[in-house]
């Protein structure tokens, strides 16, 4: 069997995933600050995500979701709190430990984040050429094979991330997230910049790709229609707190009156936009 | 009173912005030489950088090269031709452009073209989160990014010197003789016999110098763009001025460590 075989999804499963105890949040957030000079993004974040389910944080612009991600990911460095995947504190691991965490975690960006400089089929495959998991010789076929689980020709490997659509480009970027069979998925506002028709379609991906590799998925987004597709479980993040946390079905109807203007639209209410005038 | 503390406030600021600059810039450059001793190496990337910092440089390096010798002749003819010391173009031609105007202005083109384009590129990435996206595929960026074209730049420099020195002397020699009627074996005796081993290395270790902080400065600047397109515009303005002024002031601290007496 070939290198590009060997990474192909369909040709094996996802691998076996450590034993986690009943019920204990794969990941777990508790007391997240992060500032940026005298602004605080993020205010004392508490947060659980139990295994195998898909949390939708939501949030107004400005509001920390991206911050509270990059935070996780390790892009940033919290200035207070902890950071637990599978029960170990990731702020307190070393540089090699944490890498190795952060080695089975899948990111979707915004705007996809694809390298101008590489054709679409080295994009998908970075991932696997940098961990050794797959020859260069190899990655072209085993691209073709990760476009094709998020409907897009093998042809489309060949073409420069420039030539793609806005959509082409965010599915692009789902199969880089997914080839190397991510533990846990981090989605950046999915469907900003995508018509409706084309944001069910990638929310359909995305969640057809965590299904099938039975991953852990945190997505932010302001989109609502998005996150009662996507999510399992909800949170709202509003000035830097969890002011809501609860089942994705019950998100346009909280009973939170912070919640409800923000999924409802609602001008009045007790978020004040910052408006300059 | 209060407008000489404001004058003092304003100067401590700049002083202490200054300091944070200069000492985030030397831990960017030991991070990133560091990273040339640690495996992985990214071969296609070094590669990459070697073709357009070194071959694709080469035209506006040549051009400028043999231009200066051509005009360095014409001058030097000009002025000595009144102390009737018309013999001392050929070695002031090769002495000058050996040891200085072959490093430094192909230091000053290269900084031009390939500081900004590196300051561009990395800049682009960094706001377009691409340089985010490549941490979380297991990659290092100052290991990917910064340090192929560190190495790139110690190598393609002196080699593009080595081009410049021949051009330039080479200028010099095609308008001594052509237009101001020198000996053709004269003047090549004149140059062979005056040029010293030490003229060219000292060119070529200049070269070696400027080409490390023409890429610092572009990968330093683009990796710390900010706030889109006008960030990445005032990143490549940074990388140039930035590397131009760094090769005239280490041009000076060079040219003192190995000639002054």
């Amino acid at each position: 069997m070939s290198a590009a075989q060997s990474v192909l999804p369909d040709e094996h499963p996802p691998p076996q995933r450590p034993p986690v105890p009943a019920m204990h949040p794969k990941i777990r957030l508790r007391g997240l600050v992060k500032s940026f000079g005298d602004k605080v993004v993020l205010d004392g974040v508490d947060l659980d995500v139990l295994p195998g389910t898909s949390m939708v944080v939501i949030g107004g612009s400005g509001s920390g979701k991206s911050v509270l991600l990059k935070c996780i990911l390790g892009l940033l460095e919290p200035d207070a709190g902890t950071i637990e995947i599978d029960g170990r504190d990731l702020l307190a691991m070393s540089r090699p430990e944490r890498a190795e965490v952060h080695r089975k975690i899948g990111m979707l960006f915004q705007n996809g984040a694809l390298f101008d400089s590489l054709p679409v089929w080295e994009n998908v495959t970075f991932g696997l050429l940098a961990q050794n998991r797959l020859r260069r010789s190899a990655a072209r076929e085993a691209a073709g094979g990760f476009l094709a689980e998020v409907g897009l020709a093998a042809s489309v490997g060949d073409l420069s991330p420039a030539e793609l659509s806005g959509g082409m480009q965010k599915r692009v970027a789902l199969a880089r997230a997914i080839a190397a069979q991510p533990d846990i998925m981090f989605f950046d506002e999915p469907t900003t910049g995508l018509d409706p028709i084309m944001g069910a379609i990638i929310d359909g991906l995305l969640v057809d790709c965590v299904k099938r590799l039975g991953s852990t998925a945190v997505a932010i987004t302001h989109d609502m229609a998005s996150a009662r597709r996507i999510g399992d479980a909800a949170a709202m993040l509003h000035r830097g707190k969890i002011v809501w946390s609860g089942p994705a079905a019950e998100l346009m109807n909280t009973g939170n009156p912070i919640v409800d203007q923000f999924t409802h639209g609602r001008r009045e209410g007790p978020i004040q936009m910052e408006l300059r005038r | 009173m209060n407008a000489i503390l404001d004058l003092m406030a304003t100067t401590g600021r700049g002083l202490i912005a200054g300091c944070r600059t200069t000492g985030a810039l030397a831990v960017f450059a030991v991070d990133g030489l560091s990273h040339l001793l640690r495996p992985p190496f990214y071969w296609r990337m070094f590669g990459r950088a070697l073709l357009e910092i070194g071959y694709f440089s080469l035209p506006v390096v040549a051009l400028t090269a043999i231009f200066t010798g051509m005009v360095l002749a014409l001058q030097s003819y000009t002025g000595f031709s009144r102390f009737s010391a018309e013999g001392a173009v050929a070695n002031v031609v090769v002495l000058s452009v050996t040891r200085e105007l072959g490093p430094v202005l192909a230091g000053l083109m290269v900084a031009g073209r390939i500081g900004a384009a590196m300051a561009a590129e990395i800049g682009t990435m960094r706001v377009t989160d691409q340089i985010d996206a490549l941490s979380t595929l297991s990659t290092n960026p100052m290991k990917y990014l910064v340090a192929p074209r560190l190495a790139a730049g110690i190598i393609a420099l002196p080699l593009l010197v080595v081009v410049a020195d021949v051009l330039g002397v080479m200028g010099g020699f095609i308008v001594s003789t052509l237009k101001l009627g020198f000996n053709t074996t004269t003047y090549l005796h004149n140059t062979l016999d005056f040029v010293q081993t030490m003229d060219v290395v000292s060119g070529l270790v200049k070269a070696a110098v400027f080409g490390f902080l023409i890429a610092l400065m572009g990968c330093y600047q683009g990796y710390n763009s900010r706030g889109g397109a006008e960030g990445v515009g005032a990143a490549t303005t940074a990388a140039v001025v930035g590397a131009s002024i760094l090769i005239l002031a280490f041009d000076y601290v060079l040219t003192e460590m190995f000639f002054a007496r």
